[in-house]
């Protein structure tokens, strides 16, 4: 049987591969840039924390209670609170998109709540922003209890919630949402560097006629496929150690879990995103369609079918079923697990098998592909 | 002059159109992106599992219990028989939020007291967690208000909240999505095109043989903005279709102030790409100059998340991209039927911007050509 490998021309190909990268600087800074610039963006950017939803307050009702309950909403550390007496102004600002939400008290409001007929606050939101309309209509209930809780206790009453929810919230006890974001999106960078790097590096060869010459020396499919591999895999580590120290220390995100895990798994994903790189670049042989369809079958699933932001199990079945080939989606829990909760076997272990089978069956098709073409 | 530039043009045209896998991949992604994005992008959370440890044995909890599970929103709830069951299930990520009532709790709530029921919630799902408490809450209040009902000591103060949700009563993503993906999806073709087209031309050495060609710079960038902007234009039309026909989103503005902003949008992003292909020598660095400016600009552009939600000193840098002006003109005129001065207020920095980059990119273009 002939080896895998001869290592001189092993060496001599990755020495010429990494040539390459130092002498155009784009495959390094797409290592760098990419991964300072995504980080950035879901550690500032991207926050589904509602902070200071700017909404408006009509306040018709200029009574004491009415007073208090305006106070409320004002004291709110989740709302920035316009009040007006004129419900038109707010509601034409809610339509031009200056605020998100209006808060309506009518004028008998406290009139009707000392006669003990049923006082409505109106809340209304701007649908047209979905999520933080479901927000405005949260937290303005919360406000409207909490004001109910103190109007009771004013009175000497205690006793009017019966039932009192205790939440306790795991693994990120002050709710920040990039303590969930910057884990997930390690994957989601080494998703998007290890498939754009190599899917335009074959591509690029055979755009300009190089793979032809390859062809023509004595180097085996393996050698092509290692040679190719490996440089861009140690440059994916490299990111994702970036990455690693970007989310610890410059976004105080907790480490949990451990190093070794982080690298194994990380390792098994970047062979699959690899391998997947290498696959459409020998399918497209043409840069610019490489790097979409790199785009779509990398980045967009990896950010939208493996739980990163929207949740699987409310998708639709195909859709689910579509993100269990994803690698993505292994890598995400394993990341978000090490990070904020520690080594948990039983999650980790099924997800890093899945992961490394993904892995070979990329493998394998790729060998089986550059087969065909270079012999 | 005008045939010259027109044979370009055409060229330019026949080179995206020309190549079946460039077409296939320029003109149906958008597509496949819009239909995957418009059924998953949903922050609603359904098929919700959730675990409960009652130890306690009355009949309080036990009609909350039922009462959780009869609900729409949790499919899954799980019986557990201690606390460190309820560590497991949540660490595996098995459910989302755990129950645990203590044993007194149907005892507290006949002495009239307050009862206390622990939740716990993933944290690794921020955002789903707390949508998933809002459903408990809601659960529990109106189970609350049942128990003041009967019991005269609790009753409450009357006060009901009224909750409505303007242009989109239902609160259907798609009616957001929808709208949004447009404007991206067109945006992410014009920078590929405009971007990719000169560093392909310089990588395979075509270039050249456009500079020799009595084509002056100003009618390269020209050959160059047509067919991008008459593409994505296309694009546009054809997700439009898929907006209307499968997601069934309506639109009630005016067209002719949508085509206009449109274009004004377009125009701004073709002035970027074209910088970006002024600067990169091959296609590799040109797909990271796309990365660079395209992240941004959608991640930035209040699509996900509220431009108000970010940092101070981050909010002017989002007035600097056309995306942020784009999006509030896009849905105001698709579901809110935004009043024409709205538009021009948005529409005028997005024309700054336009001018902007296209005299950036005339610019280098010389300076690179000369």
């Amino acid at each position: 049987m002939k080896p895998l490998f001869r290592k001189q021309r092993l060496w001599a190909f990755m020495r010429k591969e990494n040539l390459q990268i130092w002498r155009d600087p784009s495959s390094i800074l797409i290592a760098v840039i990419l991964p300072l610039l995504l980080m950035f963006l879901f550690g500032f950017g991207i926050s589904l924390d509602a902070n200071k939803i700017r909404i408006g307050l009509v306040l018709e009702d200029q009574s004491p209670t009415a007073r208090r309950l305006a106070d409320t909403f004002i004291n709110t550390p989740y709302f920035d609170v316009r009040v007006s007496g004129d419900r038109a102004i707010l509601e034409q600002a809610m339509i031009n998109s200056q605020l998100r939400g209006v808060i309506v008290i009518e004028q008998d409001f406290s009139q009707k709540l000392l006669r003990g007929v049923q006082a409505p606050i109106q809340i209304l939101a701007d649908g047209s922003e979905t999520n933080t309309a479901i927000f405005v209509k949260n937290y303005a209930q919360g406000a409207i209890a909490n004001w109910v809780a103190a109007e009771q206790e004013e009175h000497g009453d205690l006793r009017t919630t019966p039932i009192v929810l205790e939440n306790r919230v795991w693994f990120n006890a002050e709710l920040k949402s990039h303590n969930v974001f910057l884990p997930g999106s390690v994957a989601i960078i080494m998703a998007l560097i290890g498939i754009l790097l190599t899917a335009l590096v074959v591509a690029r060869e055979w755009e300009r006629g190089t793979m032809e010459a390859m062809m023509a020396t004595p180097i085996q499919k393996s050698e092509i496929i290692l040679g190719k591999l490996i440089p861009y895999f140690l440059l994916g580590l490299g990111s994702m150690i970036l990455c690693l120290l970007i989310a610890t220390l410059l976004f105080d995100v907790p480490f949990r879990g451990s190093f070794f895990v982080l690298l194994l798994s990380t390792s098994i994903f970047l062979v699959a995103a690899l391998s997947q790189g290498l696959l459409i670049s020998t399918l497209t042989r043409n840069q610019m369609v490489a790097g979409q369809i790199a785009v779509i079958t990398g980045f967009v699933p990896s950010f939208m079918l493996t739980g990163f932001i929207f949740e699987l199990q409310s998708m639709p079945t195909w859709l689910q079923i579509v993100s269990y080939i994803l690698p993505a989606r292994y890598f995400i829990a394993i990341l978000k697990t090490s990070f904020l909760t520690g080594t948990v076997w039983e999650l980790l272990i099924p997800n890093l098998l899945c992961l490394s089978f993904i892995a070979g069956v990329f493998l394998l098709v790729v060998a089986h592909l550059m087969n065909k073409r270079v012999d | 002059m005008w045939k010259q530039m027109l044979a370009l043009i055409i060229k330019e045209a026949l080179v995206v159109w020309h190549d079946r896998k460039i077409r296939f991949t320029l003109l149906l992604s958008p597509i496949i992106l819009l239909l995957l994005f418009g059924y998953a992008a949903t922050l609603e959370v359904k098929n919700i599992s959730i675990a409960i440890y009652n130890q306690d044995q009355g009949w309080y909890s036990h009609e909350l219990i039922e009462r959780i599970k009869g609900s729409p929103s949790f499919n899954h709830v799980y019986q557990m028989h201690s606390t460190a069951d309820i560590e497991k299930a949540i660490d595996a990520q098995k459910v989302i939020m755990a129950l645990q009532f203590q044993p007194n709790f149907s005892a507290q709530m006949a002495k009239g007291d307050e009862a206390h029921v622990q939740v716990i919630l993933d944290g690794r799902r921020t955002n789903s967690s707390q949508i998933v408490q809002g459903y408990l809450t809601q659960i529990l209040q109106s189970y609350n208000e049942e128990i003041r009902q009967q019991d005269p000591p609790r009753r409450a103060l009357n006060v009901v909240a009224v909750f409505r949700a303007w242009f989109n009563p239902n609160l259907d993503y798609i009616n957001y999505t929808a709208p949004c993906l447009i404007a991206l999806l067109s945006m992410i073709l014009a920078l590929a095109i405009t971007a990719l087209s000169v560093a392909r031309e310089r990588e395979m050495g075509t270039f050249d043989q456009l500079l020799v060609s009595p084509l002056s710079p100003l009618q390269i960038l020209v050959g160059k903005t047509v067919p991008a902007l008459f593409i994505s234009l296309v694009e546009s039309l054809l997700l439009l279709g898929v907006t209307f026909f499968i997601f069934r989103v309506s639109f009630i503005g005016s067209w002719i102030l949508f085509f206009a902003s449109l274009m004004v949008f377009l125009m701004s992003v073709v002035g970027v790409g074209l910088f970006i292909s002024s600067l990169a020598r091959t296609q590799q660095q040109a797909i990271l100059g796309v990365f660079v400016f395209m992240v941004p600009a959608i991640a930035l552009s209040g699509y996900a998340t509220p431009i108000e939600n970010m940092p101070d000193w981050l909010q002017p840098v989002c007035w600097l991209l056309p995306t942020s002006y784009f999006m509030i003109i896009v849905k105001g005129i698709f579901i809110k039927n935004l009043s024409a001065m709205q538009v021009l207020l948005h529409l005028w920095p997005m024309l700054l911007i336009a001018l902007f980059t296209s005299s950036v990119a005339v610019w280098m273009f010389r300076r690179r050509l000369a």
